[in-house]
């Protein structure tokens, strides 16, 4: 079976020459790494936060407060995991201002290592996205991934969608390689385990229906 | 294997980071193992599904809106110098 190949937001060549030029006090080149990496922070924001106006202010505050403290930028990491890092901060405290009844953080939701054994392990149809329109599979993977708490998909957002290296992702959020690799697990079993109400194998004609929302039995 | 180590190895399985003699001991595992091969697939599937999704993209006009904001709000930090953001 092959392996995930990273889409890595590669070639980095010149990021280097745009940070120092910006540092600087080149607003051009301030404003071409805008360019460059707003699609990813309005992403990453909008999973964090799953709210748009939230999403959008973060975005701002995330390059303004990378502009005012672009002088305390090392130049030693990538300045877009630096720029990922300011945003996953803000997206969370938007997230926390909107549920202050429920602290917020990405040490939450530490559970027994059992709690991400599949549960649920009916196989997909064959192009299980197929079987619907773009904006019905849309929402449902936008429902999915809200039902993660955020700690999870984070981690899953940063590493899966956005392809930021494990390590990166490690530094973007202040956690140990094998804490991200753990929610990493935990977050794609979870979602996996989700999507397949939606995505089972229907042909099977065994008389049960899919989608039994009972899910607790472990049977591992 | 047991299906609990498949699972234990299965991140560092779908980055290609394991080493040859753990692949070789995964697959097998995977040749024999319905379950496992099938949780293995539809998690493949499933991050292959989501990076593929193009949820939440940023429409042109927004990022256009945006990217001024930003910018205009950059030079009113410049003018009053660097205070806190």
């Amino acid at each position: 079976m092959a392996t995930i190949q990273n889409k890595v937001v590669e070639p980095v060549t010149d990021e280097l020459a745009l940070v120092q030029a910006a540092k600087r006090g080149d607003d051009s080149a301030f404003e071409e790494l805008v360019r460059r990496y707003d699609r990813n922070v309005f992403r990453i924001a909008q999973h964090i936060t799953q709210n748009r106006e939230d999403a959008e202010d973060v975005v701002q505050e995330a390059f303004l407060k990378a502009y005012g403290n672009l002088a305390q930028f090392q130049e030693q990491s990538k300045f877009y995991t630096w720029l990922v890092r300011i945003a996953v901060n803000e997206a969370l405290m938007k997230l926390r201002r909107r549920r202050p009844e429920r602290m917020v953080s990405l040490d939450e939701e530490i559970k027994t290592e059992d709690d991400s054994l599949p549960r649920e392990i009916a196989d997909w149809s064959p192009n299980p996205e197929q079987q619907y329109t773009q904006s019905e599979l849309r929402e449902i993977l936008s429902k999915t991934i809200q039902g993660l708490p955020p700690g999870f998909r984070t981690v899953f957002v940063l590493r899966d969608v956005e392809g930021l290296s494990t390590e990166e992702t490690a530094s973007a959020l202040d956690l140990s390689v094998p804490a991200v690799k753990s929610r990493l697990l935990r977050a794609r079993l979870q979602l996996r385990e989700r999507l397949g109400r939606y995505f089972q194998r229907r042909d099977v004609g065994n008389g049960k229906p899919n989608g039994d929302e009972k899910s607790g039995d472990g049977n591992q | 294997m047991k299906c609990s180590e498949f699972l234990h190895e299965l991140t560092n399985y779908l980055e290609g980071a394991l080493d040859e003699s753990t692949k070789v001991e995964l697959e097998n595992h995977l040749s024999w193992c319905h379950n496992c091969y099938v949780v293995c697939d539809t998690t493949k599937k499933t991050i292959e599904i989501y990076r593929d999704s193009q949820l939440y993209e940023l429409p042109d006009d927004l990022r256009t809106r945006l990217r001024s904001a930003i910018m205009v709000k950059c030079q009113q930090h410049k003018k009053r110098g660097p205070q806190s953001t």
